[in-house]
Protein backbone atom coordinates (compact mmCIF):
# COMPACT_ATOMS: atom_id res chain seq x y z
CA UNK A 1 0.00 0.00 0.00
CA UNK A 2 2.65 2.45 1.29
CA UNK A 3 4.33 1.62 -2.25
CA UNK A 4 1.34 2.33 -4.46
CA UNK A 5 0.75 5.93 -2.68
CA UNK A 6 4.40 6.70 -3.45
CA UNK A 7 4.32 6.08 -6.50
CA UNK A 8 1.34 8.62 -6.92
CA UNK A 9 4.32 11.67 -6.01
CA UNK A 10 5.45 13.16 -8.91
CA UNK A 11 9.56 11.95 -9.37
CA UNK A 12 12.13 15.25 -8.98
CA UNK A 13 12.41 16.79 -12.23
CA UNK A 14 15.99 18.80 -13.78
CA UNK A 15 13.48 22.46 -13.47
CA UNK A 16 11.69 21.15 -10.14
CA UNK A 17 8.81 22.07 -11.74
CA UNK A 18 6.13 19.68 -12.08
CA UNK A 19 6.68 17.98 -16.06
CA UNK A 20 2.55 18.35 -15.88
CA UNK A 21 2.16 21.78 -15.37
CA UNK A 22 5.36 22.47 -18.22
CA UNK A 23 3.58 19.76 -20.48
CA UNK A 24 0.15 21.81 -20.90
CA UNK A 25 2.03 25.36 -21.34
CA UNK A 26 3.57 23.40 -23.99
CA UNK A 27 0.42 22.19 -25.49
CA UNK A 28 -1.15 25.52 -25.07
CA UNK A 29 2.15 26.56 -27.06
CA UNK A 30 0.97 24.58 -30.27
CA UNK A 31 -2.52 25.38 -29.83
CA UNK A 32 -1.52 28.78 -30.50
CA UNK A 33 0.07 28.19 -33.74
CA UNK A 34 -3.26 25.87 -34.71
CA UNK A 35 -5.58 28.71 -34.20
CA UNK A 36 -2.83 31.40 -35.58
CA UNK A 37 -3.48 28.92 -39.05
CA UNK A 38 -7.35 29.15 -38.55
CA UNK A 39 -7.02 32.66 -38.25
CA UNK A 40 -4.95 33.08 -41.03
CA UNK A 41 -7.18 31.39 -43.53
CA UNK A 42 -10.32 33.22 -42.16
CA UNK A 43 -8.79 36.41 -42.91
CA UNK A 44 -7.07 35.22 -46.32
CA UNK A 45 -10.31 34.47 -47.18
CA UNK A 46 -12.26 37.55 -45.56
CA UNK A 47 -13.94 39.64 -48.79
CA UNK A 48 -13.21 36.78 -51.08
CA UNK A 49 -16.78 35.26 -51.12
CA UNK A 50 -18.35 35.54 -54.31
CA UNK A 51 -22.42 34.62 -53.17
CA UNK A 52 -24.03 35.61 -50.03
CA UNK A 53 -24.81 35.65 -47.55
CA UNK A 54 -21.85 38.15 -46.19
CA UNK A 55 -20.52 38.59 -42.56
CA UNK A 56 -21.69 42.36 -42.51
CA UNK A 57 -23.23 43.29 -45.69
CA UNK A 58 -26.58 42.50 -46.74
CA UNK A 59 -26.95 41.08 -50.00
CA UNK A 60 -29.42 41.99 -52.84
CA UNK A 61 -29.96 40.68 -56.45
CA UNK A 62 -28.25 39.92 -58.87
CA UNK A 63 -25.60 39.33 -56.83
CA UNK A 64 -27.70 37.13 -54.85
CA UNK A 65 -31.15 35.46 -55.93
CA UNK A 66 -32.90 36.76 -53.19
CA UNK A 67 -32.75 39.51 -50.10
CA UNK A 68 -29.95 38.62 -47.50
CA UNK A 69 -29.41 40.22 -44.45
CA UNK A 70 -25.47 40.73 -43.01
CA UNK A 71 -24.98 37.02 -41.22
CA UNK A 72 -23.56 37.69 -38.04
CA UNK A 73 -25.51 38.47 -35.26
CA UNK A 74 -23.49 40.88 -32.86
CA UNK A 75 -25.71 41.38 -29.81
CA UNK A 76 -26.41 37.91 -29.34
CA UNK A 77 -22.37 37.44 -29.60
CA UNK A 78 -21.45 39.88 -27.58
CA UNK A 79 -23.49 38.23 -24.52
CA UNK A 80 -22.15 34.82 -25.56
CA UNK A 81 -18.56 36.41 -25.38
CA UNK A 82 -19.77 38.06 -21.77
CA UNK A 83 -20.53 34.38 -20.55
CA UNK A 84 -17.22 33.23 -21.80
CA UNK A 85 -15.14 35.80 -19.98
CA UNK A 86 -17.22 35.14 -16.50
CA UNK A 87 -16.66 31.36 -16.64
CA UNK A 88 -12.73 32.53 -16.55
CA UNK A 89 -13.22 34.71 -13.29
CA UNK A 90 -15.03 31.42 -12.09
CA UNK A 91 -12.98 29.33 -13.08
CA UNK A 92 -9.92 31.55 -11.06
CA UNK A 93 -12.02 31.34 -7.82
CA UNK A 94 -12.40 27.55 -8.38
CA UNK A 95 -8.68 26.99 -8.25
CA UNK A 96 -8.63 29.61 -5.42
CA UNK A 97 -11.45 27.21 -3.29
CA UNK A 98 -9.20 24.73 -3.76
CA UNK A 99 -5.87 26.03 -3.38
CA UNK A 100 -7.34 27.28 0.09
CA UNK A 101 -9.60 25.00 1.34
CA UNK A 102 -10.26 24.71 5.12
CA UNK A 103 -8.22 28.10 5.48
CA UNK A 104 -10.35 30.64 7.41
CA UNK A 105 -12.40 32.66 5.67
CA UNK A 106 -13.00 29.78 2.92
CA UNK A 107 -15.72 28.21 4.95
CA UNK A 108 -18.55 29.70 3.13
CA UNK A 109 -19.27 31.01 -0.67
CA UNK A 110 -15.78 31.30 -1.45
CA UNK A 111 -14.37 28.58 -0.66
CA UNK A 112 -16.90 26.44 -2.71
CA UNK A 113 -14.87 25.01 -4.96
CA UNK A 114 -18.00 22.80 -6.23
CA UNK A 115 -19.89 25.89 -6.82
CA UNK A 116 -17.02 27.70 -8.53
CA UNK A 117 -16.44 24.66 -11.08
CA UNK A 118 -19.88 24.07 -11.75
CA UNK A 119 -20.75 27.92 -12.30
CA UNK A 120 -17.95 27.79 -15.00
CA UNK A 121 -19.04 24.69 -16.46
CA UNK A 122 -22.44 26.33 -16.77
CA UNK A 123 -21.40 29.12 -18.32
CA UNK A 124 -19.33 27.02 -21.27
CA UNK A 125 -22.36 24.88 -21.74
CA UNK A 126 -24.23 28.18 -22.68
CA UNK A 127 -21.35 29.81 -24.39
CA UNK A 128 -21.86 26.00 -26.56
CA UNK A 129 -25.65 26.98 -26.30
CA UNK A 130 -25.19 30.25 -27.87
CA UNK A 131 -23.53 28.51 -30.79
CA UNK A 132 -25.55 26.10 -31.36
CA UNK A 133 -28.07 28.83 -31.96
CA UNK A 134 -26.00 30.80 -33.89
CA UNK A 135 -24.87 27.98 -36.34
CA UNK A 136 -28.44 26.73 -36.85
CA UNK A 137 -29.80 30.24 -37.67
CA UNK A 138 -26.73 30.91 -39.92
CA UNK A 139 -27.98 27.51 -41.79
CA UNK A 140 -31.50 28.67 -41.72
CA UNK A 141 -30.37 31.70 -43.23
CA UNK A 142 -28.83 29.99 -46.19
CA UNK A 143 -25.10 29.66 -44.76
CA UNK A 144 -23.74 26.24 -44.71
CA UNK A 145 -19.90 25.36 -44.62
CA UNK A 146 -20.45 24.84 -48.17
CA UNK A 147 -22.21 27.79 -49.29
CA UNK A 148 -19.08 29.98 -49.94
CA UNK A 149 -15.39 30.96 -48.85
CA UNK A 150 -17.13 32.65 -45.68
CA UNK A 151 -18.89 29.90 -44.61
CA UNK A 152 -16.22 27.55 -45.13
CA UNK A 153 -13.41 29.37 -42.92
CA UNK A 154 -15.94 30.65 -40.36
CA UNK A 155 -17.53 26.97 -39.61
CA UNK A 156 -14.23 25.39 -39.69
CA UNK A 157 -12.50 28.13 -37.14
CA UNK A 158 -15.57 28.98 -35.13
CA UNK A 159 -16.38 25.27 -34.35
CA UNK A 160 -12.84 23.76 -34.03
CA UNK A 161 -13.03 26.51 -31.35
CA UNK A 162 -16.39 25.36 -29.87
CA UNK A 163 -14.93 21.60 -29.87
CA UNK A 164 -12.41 23.13 -28.01
CA UNK A 165 -15.04 24.28 -25.21
CA UNK A 166 -17.03 21.21 -25.01
CA UNK A 167 -13.66 19.35 -24.22
CA UNK A 168 -13.35 22.15 -21.78
CA UNK A 169 -16.60 21.71 -20.51
CA UNK A 170 -16.43 17.92 -20.34
CA UNK A 171 -12.64 18.10 -18.41
CA UNK A 172 -14.68 20.76 -16.08
CA UNK A 173 -17.86 18.06 -15.04
CA UNK A 174 -14.82 15.55 -14.64
CA UNK A 175 -13.63 17.38 -11.57
CA UNK A 176 -17.15 18.66 -10.55
CA UNK A 177 -17.75 14.70 -10.43
CA UNK A 178 -13.86 14.20 -8.79
CA UNK A 179 -15.34 16.54 -6.33
CA UNK A 180 -18.44 16.05 -5.49
CA UNK A 181 -17.27 12.07 -4.85
CA UNK A 182 -14.24 12.66 -2.50
CA UNK A 183 -13.64 16.31 -1.87
CA UNK A 184 -10.92 18.64 -3.79
CA UNK A 185 -8.18 20.00 -1.99
CA UNK A 186 -4.93 21.82 -1.35
CA UNK A 187 -3.14 18.44 -3.16
CA UNK A 188 -5.27 18.72 -6.19
CA UNK A 189 -3.87 21.96 -6.85
CA UNK A 190 -2.21 21.40 -9.70
CA UNK A 191 -5.00 19.40 -11.48
CA UNK A 192 -7.50 22.06 -11.18
CA UNK A 193 -4.76 24.63 -12.08
CA UNK A 194 -3.99 22.30 -15.26
CA UNK A 195 -7.63 22.55 -16.43
CA UNK A 196 -7.66 26.39 -15.80
CA UNK A 197 -4.80 27.48 -17.94
CA UNK A 198 -6.46 24.99 -20.50
CA UNK A 199 -9.89 26.81 -19.86
CA UNK A 200 -8.11 30.28 -19.64
CA UNK A 201 -6.71 29.61 -23.18
CA UNK A 202 -9.64 28.61 -24.63
CA UNK A 203 -11.01 32.33 -23.70
CA UNK A 204 -8.41 34.17 -25.11
CA UNK A 205 -8.56 32.86 -28.34
CA UNK A 206 -12.34 33.50 -28.28
CA UNK A 207 -11.25 37.22 -27.73
CA UNK A 208 -8.99 37.36 -30.78
CA UNK A 209 -11.87 35.20 -32.44
CA UNK A 210 -14.77 37.96 -31.67
CA UNK A 211 -12.42 41.06 -32.77
CA UNK A 212 -11.22 39.49 -35.59
CA UNK A 213 -14.38 37.95 -36.98
CA UNK A 214 -17.42 39.78 -35.44
CA UNK A 215 -16.06 43.27 -34.94
CA UNK A 216 -13.83 44.06 -37.71
CA UNK A 217 -15.31 44.78 -40.56
CA UNK B 1 -17.30 39.88 1.07
CA UNK B 2 -14.20 39.81 2.43
CA UNK B 3 -11.36 40.68 0.52
CA UNK B 4 -9.36 37.57 1.30
CA UNK B 5 -5.77 36.97 0.37
CA UNK B 6 -5.15 34.41 -2.07
CA UNK B 7 -1.73 33.35 -0.55
CA UNK B 8 -0.88 30.17 -0.85
CA UNK B 9 0.73 29.33 2.32
CA UNK B 10 -0.69 25.89 2.77
CA UNK B 11 2.22 23.27 3.20
CA UNK B 12 0.09 20.98 1.44
CA UNK B 13 0.52 23.05 -2.30
CA UNK B 14 4.22 22.30 -3.71
CA UNK B 15 4.56 25.98 -5.29
CA UNK B 16 7.93 24.91 -6.49
CA UNK B 17 6.64 22.32 -8.54
CA UNK B 18 3.80 24.70 -9.61
CA UNK B 19 5.52 26.99 -10.45
CA UNK B 20 4.69 30.27 -8.74
CA UNK B 21 7.56 32.18 -7.75
CA UNK B 22 4.67 34.81 -6.76
CA UNK B 23 2.07 35.40 -4.54
CA UNK B 24 -1.27 34.65 -6.94
CA UNK B 25 -3.99 37.90 -7.21
CA UNK B 26 -6.73 38.59 -4.62
CA UNK B 27 -10.39 38.20 -5.11
CA UNK B 28 -10.28 41.99 -5.33
CA UNK B 29 -7.69 41.81 -7.90
CA UNK B 30 -9.63 38.99 -9.85
CA UNK B 31 -13.00 41.12 -9.52
CA UNK B 32 -11.81 44.20 -10.77
CA UNK B 33 -9.43 42.19 -13.97
CA UNK B 34 -13.38 41.00 -14.62
CA UNK B 35 -14.90 44.36 -14.77
CA UNK B 36 -12.38 45.62 -16.68
CA UNK B 37 -12.54 42.88 -19.11
CA UNK B 38 -16.41 43.52 -19.67
CA UNK B 39 -15.81 47.36 -20.15
CA UNK B 40 -13.39 46.78 -22.93
CA UNK B 41 -15.95 44.22 -24.28
CA UNK B 42 -18.16 47.21 -24.19
CA UNK B 43 -16.17 49.23 -25.97
CA UNK B 44 -15.33 47.09 -28.62
CA UNK B 45 -18.89 46.27 -29.16
CA UNK B 46 -20.17 50.36 -28.63
CA UNK B 47 -17.31 50.99 -31.23
CA UNK B 48 -18.70 48.62 -33.80
CA UNK B 49 -22.17 50.30 -34.00
CA UNK B 50 -20.34 54.00 -34.55
CA UNK B 51 -20.59 54.49 -38.22
CA UNK B 52 -17.76 57.49 -38.50
CA UNK B 53 -16.02 55.58 -36.02
CA UNK B 54 -16.24 52.36 -38.39
CA UNK B 55 -15.07 54.46 -41.53
CA UNK B 56 -12.38 56.06 -40.29
CA UNK B 57 -8.58 54.98 -40.36
CA UNK B 58 -8.39 54.13 -36.57
CA UNK B 59 -11.69 51.50 -36.45
CA UNK B 60 -9.09 48.56 -36.51
CA UNK B 61 -6.16 49.47 -35.08
CA UNK B 62 -8.23 50.68 -31.61
CA UNK B 63 -10.34 47.16 -32.10
CA UNK B 64 -6.82 45.22 -32.32
CA UNK B 65 -5.09 47.23 -29.33
CA UNK B 66 -8.75 46.18 -27.35
CA UNK B 67 -8.04 42.67 -27.76
CA UNK B 68 -4.72 42.41 -27.37
CA UNK B 69 -4.89 44.63 -24.37
CA UNK B 70 -7.40 41.84 -23.09
CA UNK B 71 -5.88 39.22 -24.17
CA UNK B 72 -2.54 40.12 -22.29
CA UNK B 73 -4.55 40.51 -18.79
CA UNK B 74 -6.35 37.17 -18.92
CA UNK B 75 -2.69 35.19 -19.80
CA UNK B 76 -0.92 37.52 -16.94
CA UNK B 77 -4.03 37.55 -14.43
CA UNK B 78 -6.13 34.60 -15.18
CA UNK B 79 -3.17 32.35 -16.35
CA UNK B 80 -0.94 33.47 -13.90
CA UNK B 81 1.65 34.32 -16.47
CA UNK B 82 2.90 37.25 -14.53
CA UNK B 83 3.18 35.12 -11.49
CA UNK B 84 4.85 32.11 -12.29
CA UNK B 85 7.78 31.07 -13.71
CA UNK B 86 9.90 32.04 -16.66
CA UNK B 87 9.79 28.88 -18.16
CA UNK B 88 6.29 28.51 -18.56
CA UNK B 89 6.34 32.56 -19.90
CA UNK B 90 9.09 31.26 -22.54
CA UNK B 91 7.14 28.35 -23.49
CA UNK B 92 3.70 30.29 -24.09
CA UNK B 93 5.62 33.43 -25.96
CA UNK B 94 7.48 31.57 -28.03
CA UNK B 95 4.90 30.13 -30.29
CA UNK B 96 2.58 32.96 -29.77
CA UNK B 97 5.51 35.08 -31.53
CA UNK B 98 5.87 32.48 -34.20
CA UNK B 99 1.70 31.90 -34.42
CA UNK B 100 1.68 36.05 -35.29
CA UNK B 101 4.35 36.20 -37.26
CA UNK B 102 2.71 33.41 -39.32
CA UNK B 103 -0.30 35.25 -39.39
CA UNK B 104 1.27 38.63 -40.82
CA UNK B 105 3.19 36.65 -43.28
CA UNK B 106 0.37 34.69 -44.73
CA UNK B 107 -1.50 38.58 -44.88
CA UNK B 108 1.56 39.83 -47.00
CA UNK B 109 1.90 37.18 -49.03
CA UNK B 110 -1.87 37.28 -49.84
CA UNK B 111 -1.75 40.76 -50.65
CA UNK B 112 -4.06 41.66 -47.67
CA UNK B 113 -2.05 45.04 -46.74
CA UNK B 114 -1.79 46.08 -50.37
CA UNK B 115 -3.63 49.52 -51.48
CA UNK B 116 -3.64 50.08 -47.54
Amino acid sequence: MATAVASHAHPPTSTGLDHRKIAIWAFIGSECMLFASLISTYLIYKGRSVVGPFPHEACDPPKCATHLNAILNIPVTSVSTFVLLMSSLFMVLALAAVENKGKPGYEGILGSSKLWLFMTALAGATFLGFQAYEFTSFVHEGLKITTNLFGSSFFTLTGFHGAHVTAGVLWLVTLLAIDIKRGLGPKDALLVDISALYWHFVDVVWIAIFTLVYLIR
Amino acid sequence: MADNEFTHTNPEIDVHAMGEMHEHPTWKQYKWVALILTLITILEVWAYYMPAFVASPAFVPTLLIMSALKFAIVVAFYMHLKYDHRLFRGLFTGPLTIAMATIISLLFLFGKFAGR
